[in-house]
């Protein structure tokens, strides 16, 4: 008897952590979800929307239409390019400077290798960011001002360390075997970088150049220091800010989440992996 | 590899040591001269401005109450986060990705997100005043309610920011061999016990190197702030940009980048120091 209660007593025990565990989960899901989910009603629902009181927290006043206004305002269409052009060369920079790098520290022993890596990971302890102010006056001189290769260089800056560190790791997955079997049936060294490693690479290769690009899409300070009429979406957003109403504000933090989620949402199987390499 | 292949490694990391030479290094000397240097000699009226500026105090003390609020919640909770799913089975990939979806989120964005909450017709209004306990619209992000606003900042932070160090310490914990942690149980330790005694010592280096990237990043807190409070919240960062962008004085903007740059650069120093990594005690 007093057995079978001592039993039950465990059980229930047992299903109230249980029931503890699972609402801490959906606690921290709904910290993670709810905001963007008021944001977007915020975007979607207007001008009335924005100054409607108390707020309705269901979505029933909402409508396409006040995005697109957004969208049709003058600036953010061409800011959204701006930001893709940008986001564009980061990627393309990125990849083709840091995969060598990154394929170098994998394979190779060199002099210097120790001093390479320090270099990268110095770069990690610097606000990078920051750089675009004295970059400014060489910009004038160059002619890379409130351009968007300008900006695309400097972000550059942001993404190739993290693109180094974690095509190193990418490369080091892909076994050494495979690579001198195929020298062995007489590959050259770029014939069998190219059949054998890349493809076994290149998933890894997708997932970090979508971090370049959502480092790119998301940075403001550089953008906004180094542009004045062609500015990325975050430049623009930011020099809008304070003369914007309500409604726009939330659409274009919408239209910057939008993007980034999808992106983050593709490579989520890598996160881990990538994460693990770069924080070594 | 063979002796006479040795250039190819070389060859392959000089595109990217040229770049950060040219984008990375040299910027960097040219910020440090701009800053100690009027009009081509060397002076500290730069520096002498900055900290005489009105906005000087405030925006030093602003970011270090900042970081010192942010990061350690955002450690507690990654850490929260990661032994919880390190106990799910079902759903785990599901719950992971939801977390760390605000890793995609700029800060910009993330200021925007709780703009919409804590605004005077936001949400947060809409709740405290359907539970009775506003009478009316509140403003919560003026420079008369400087508390509240940092509250809102330090929130819209730890919302945005916590995904990176959650990512970094689940990397750590996948890492752990499982066999440490059933010779613990078997020897009955208790959940507390194998976390502070095995679990938090392994993955001390994923500790480190999120303390580190986490930190940098908060120094450089910037539109966060601007989305939320304007200029009534006044942080480094920020007065670097009107000192650039507004006053047009390249020379005080720089002043503040060396002195972000030497805090950030201390505080990686502490950590490594701080939280030292015994390699001999690693899986």
């Amino acid at each position: 008897m007093s057995k079978a209660m001592n039993t039950s007593g465990y059980a229930g025990f047992i299903s109230a952590r249980r029931l503890l565990f699972w609402s801490g989960i959906v606690a921290l899901c709904a910290w993670v979800l709810v905001p963007i989910y008021l944001v977007a009603l915020g975007a979607l629902g207007g001008r009335t929307g924005a100054y409607q009181w108390p707020k309705n927290f269901l979505p029933t006043d909402i409508s396409l239409q006040p995005f697109i206004l957004f969208l049709k305002t003058e600036g953010v269409f061409q800011s959204f390019l701006n930001s893709l052009g940008a986001a564009g060369i980061t990627v393309a920079l990125s990849i083709a400077l840091g995969a060598p790098a990154g394929y170098a520290l994998a394979r190779y022993n060199f002099r210097g290798k120790d001093s390479y890596r320090l270099l990268v990971l110095l770069t990690r302890a610097f606000p990078l960011a920051i750089l675009a102010l004295p970059l400014t006056v060489s910009y004038i001189r160059l002619g890379l001002y409130d351009t968007v290769l300008g900006v695309g260089l400097i972000h550059t800056v942001l993404a190739l360390p993290f693109a180094a560190l974690v095509t190193q790791g990418i490369f080091l997955g892909v076994p050494r075997e495979l690579e001198e079997a195929a020298w062995v049936f007489g590959c050259t060294r770029i014939q069998a970088f190219f059949k054998v490693v890349a493809p076994l690479a290149l998933p890894g290769l997708v997932a970090t150049a979508v971090f370049a690009f959502v480092i790119s899409w998301n940075e403001v300070f550089a953008a906004s220091v180094l542009t004045v009429r062609h500015r990325t979406l975050t430049a623009y957003l930011l020099t809008v800010l304070s003369e914007s109403p309500m409604h726009y504000r939330f659409a274009g933090g919408l239209m910057l989440i939008l993007p980034s989620v999808v992106f983050i949402f593709a490579v989520r199987r890598y996160l881990f992996a990538i994460w693990g390499v770069s924080s070594k | 590899m063979t002796q006479n292949r040795s250039w190819i490694p070389y060859a392959l990391i000089l595109p990217s040591v040229v770049f950060l030479g040219l984008l990375f290094v040299v910027p960097l000397v040219q910020t440090l001269w701009l800053a100690v240097s009027d009009n081509g000699t060397p002076s500290l009226a730069n520096m002498t401005t900055m900290v005489t500026d009105l906005n000087f105090g405030r925006s030093v003390l602003n970011t270090f109450l900042l970081t010192l609020a942010v990061v350690p919640i955002q450690i507690v909770m990654a850490l929260t986060m990661g032994s919880m799913v390190a106990k799910m089975n079902g759903g785990r990939e599901t719950i992971l990705w939801i977390w760390t979806i605000p890793l995609g989120i700029s800060d910009l964005a993330a200021g925007m997100v709780w703009l919409s909450i804590l605004q005077n017709t936001g949400y947060l209004n809409s709740v405290l005043f359907g539970l009775g306990i506003i009478e009316r619209q509140t403003a919560w992000l003026t420079y008369q309610t400087p508390v509240a606003l940092f509250i809102g900042i330090a929130i819209a932070e730890i919302w945005r920011g916590t995904a990176i160090v959650m990512i970094i310490i689940v990397a750590g914990l996948n890492q752990v061999p499982k066999e440490f942690k059933e010779a613990a149980e078997i020897f009955g330790a208790s959940p507390w016990t194998r976390f502070t005694r095995i679990t938090l010592p392994l993955i001390r280096p994923a500790l480190q190197s999120a303390l580190i990237l986490r930190t940098v990043l908060a120094f450089e807190v910037f539109a966060v702030v601007y989305a939320l409070g304007g200029r009534n919240f006044p942080v480094l960062v920020g007065e670097a940009y009107n000192w650039q962008n507004q006053n047009q004085n390249y020379g005080v903007a720089a002043a503040y980048a060396v002195l972000i740059m030497v805090i950030s650069l201390a505080a990686t120093l502490v950590y490594l120091k701080a939280v030292k990594v015994d390699p001999e005690r690693l899986p």
